[in-house]
């Protein structure tokens, strides 16, 4: 239980692949325009993740170590296909829209480190659990920074979520605000990279104020002074 | 980030941040009154709206860092940036945009780098492009000067404008920046790079109303204004007189080279000199003391790199003027040009000597 609770706090937080190890910058800061564009790369991520893990587990005792690394990028690059053929029967507006970032998963350092790092280490279910919370990590990034572009740019969210999910998605779109003038910084990648900054940013702060809470909390616990509270 | 290269002996001065900033401040005035004149009474909305979130975002960030709010607010330096982008802005642009401009500047651009002293671009001019970028249709709405327009604006109408975008006799901006024969007129440097795609030669370019003599209506008289500050600037000695200078030689040079090889495909000198924001930017933007160079040889680098990107991106650019880009592009080799023009240390001799 507590390593099922220790790979999830890993992939969630204190590991995750977008703010921590900045891993897959690339399809992260590109695609985030919209939220829509960003759920259906999370996805597509999570689910190669999940399988090439999987895979990757299930064959470590027999990969030569010399030659593991070509074998994981030939695992993840089937995966990767199967991805983009699905995408492309069932969500083609999306597969348009999305462009060569599809096929360039297989390049993304998170899925190949994840392989690398603990996949060809762990038996199948640690390894498929750490691919779903990594790639679940790296989803909620992607959507946060989709959301705060999407808003920022042209004040909608879910613009285009029936490219996704079909055509009963229309109703999700949101209206934030109505801006005849879309605000083309926070839709090009400087907006990517600057929103991106903010995020870890945010993160960092979080931490700290989490650190100097648990030594506080340590400290009057664990001393006993009697010349004044230490701080 | 900070580059501490400078070395002893320092010069003294008496003056503090403030006062330097606010001589900065004082000497725009000229210049701001004649835009005011000629461009309409739009620029001084701009500055109270620049100013007021300049404040406001600094005292946030500021109390958010938690440092002394009112110290680094009463520094003026806030206020200068505020100045240089309202007055580099087109002067009815919507308000929204100097206001969205003016908090990039002061939070992203400065205080997230640490606050005055650290930042490594020049907060206006980050902010100018950043608006360049994100608003090009707003960001381009250049009126032609008051002598040029159908109907002149009131300064109650200067706030109709900024705010709603229509005049308080319900002029729209477009309306406005037809002339009095109906056409639209565009900047001076815009007009003339239009008219030279066009295959007309620079004197036939030259005859348009919206220029006056070797350059723009009004724009000639704003450009001399800021001169004039600026050379109130350098007898103070609150700027060097080295960035001024470089910056001007280094968009006059290429520009002298190219008139005396066919003058009529390529504006004399006088017009780049007196056009667009020349005489604003080298006295007043480029000689930012933060992400400028700080060695005098640097600084003679650091302004002929901008004048020379400048004339480039004048002449086979596409935007309305090129100062933001150069001064940008020239902050970023701020650090390199430091580094190579280290200067002399005192009781040292230089390398040449010594061999």
């Amino acid at each position: 239980m507590s390593q099922f609770k220790e790979i999830s706090l890993q992939g969630l937080w204190k590991n995750n692949p977008g703010l921590v190890q900045l891993l897959g910058l690339c399809p992260l800061l590109a695609v985030t325009g919209t939220v829509t564009n960003a759920l259906g790369l999370g996805l597509a991520t999570l689910l190669v993740l999940l399988g090439s893990n999987i895979v990757v587990s299930l064959v470590r005792l027999h990969v030569p170590d010399e030659i593991r690394i070509p074998i994981f990028v030939l695992i993840i690059a089937s995966f990767v296909t199967v991805v983009q053929l699905l995408m492309n029967a069932f969500t083609f507006g999306l597969y348009q829209s999305l462009g060569i970032f599809i096929p360039l998963i297989v390049t993304n350092c998170a899925i190949i480190g994840r392989a690398e790092a603990f996949a060809s280490k762990n038996p199948l279910g640690p390894a498929a659990l750490d691919a779903l919370m990594m790639g679940l990590g790296f989803l909620l990034v992607l959507l946060t920074l989709g959301a705060m572009r999407e808003v920022l740019g042209q004040g909608t969210l879910f613009d285009g979520a029936d490219l996704l999910l079909g055509d009963w998605a229309k109703v999700l779109r949101i209206e934030v605000f109505h801006s005849d003038n879309h605000f083309l910084l926070a839709m090009l990648p400087p907006g990517a990279f600057l929103g991106m900054g903010l995020l870890i940013a945010l993160k960092n702060v979080i931490d700290q104020r989490q650190a100097r809470r648990q030594t506080i909390e340590k400290g009057s616990i664990t001393r006993a002074r009697v010349t004044g509270s230490v701080q | 980030m900070s580059f501490k290269i400078a070395s002893s002996p320092h010069h003294h001065s008496q003056r503090s941040t403030q006062q330097l900033m606010q001589w900065v401040a004082l000497a725009a005035l000229p210049g701001i009154a004649l835009q005011a004149v000629f461009f309409g009474y739009g620029v001084i909305v701009q500055l109270l709206l620049a100013i007021s979130t300049a404040w406001l975002s600094e005292a946030l960030v500021l109390w958010l860092r938690k440092k002394p709010v009112l110290p680094r607010l009463l520094d003026h330096s806030a206020l200068v940036t505020a100045v240089l982008l309202a007055i580099s802005i087109p002067p009815y642009a919507p308000w929204w945009l100097i206001v969205i401009g003016t908090a990039f500047a002061i939070i992203m651009v400065k205080q997230l780098y640490g606050g005055l002293g650290n930042n490594l671009f020049n907060p206006a001019m980050a902010a100018y492009v950043m608006l360049l970028i994100s608003f090009p249709v707003q960001m381009t709405q250049w009126l032609p000067p008051v002598s040029l327009q159908q109907a002149a604006l009131s300064p109650l109408d200067a706030f109709c404008m900024v705010f709603m975008q229509y005049s308080c006799s319900g002029f729209s901006l477009s309306q406005l920046q037809l002339g009095i024969d109906g056409t639209t007129l565009a900047t001076p440097l815009d007009t003339l790079r239009q008219d030279l795609n066009n295959g007309l030669t620079v004197s036939e370019s030259l005859q348009r109303p919206v220029f006056f003599a070797f350059a723009g209506t009004g724009w000639l008289w704003v450009n001399l204004a800021y001169l004039l500050g600026g050379m109130l600037l350098i007898k103070l000695k609150v700027i060097s007189w080295r960035i001024p200078l470089a910056l001007l030689a280094g968009l006059a040079v290429p520009a002298l080279l190219f008139w005396l090889g066919s003058s009529g495909a390529s504006p004399s000198p006088l017009f780049h000199l007196f056009s667009g924001a020349t005489m604003l930017a080298a006295f007043f933007i480029a000689t930012d003391p933060v992400s400028a160079s700080t060695t005098d040889r640097g600084r003679l680098w650091y302004g002929a790199l901008i004048g020379l990107l400048v004339y480039i991106i004048r002449s086979y650019g596409g935007y309305p003027d090129a100062f933001a880009f150069a001064v940008l592009l020239a902050n970023m080799c701020v650090p390199l040009i430091d580094y190579y023009t280290r200067p002399r240390t005192y009781g040292h001799k230089a390398k040449r000597d010594v061999k």
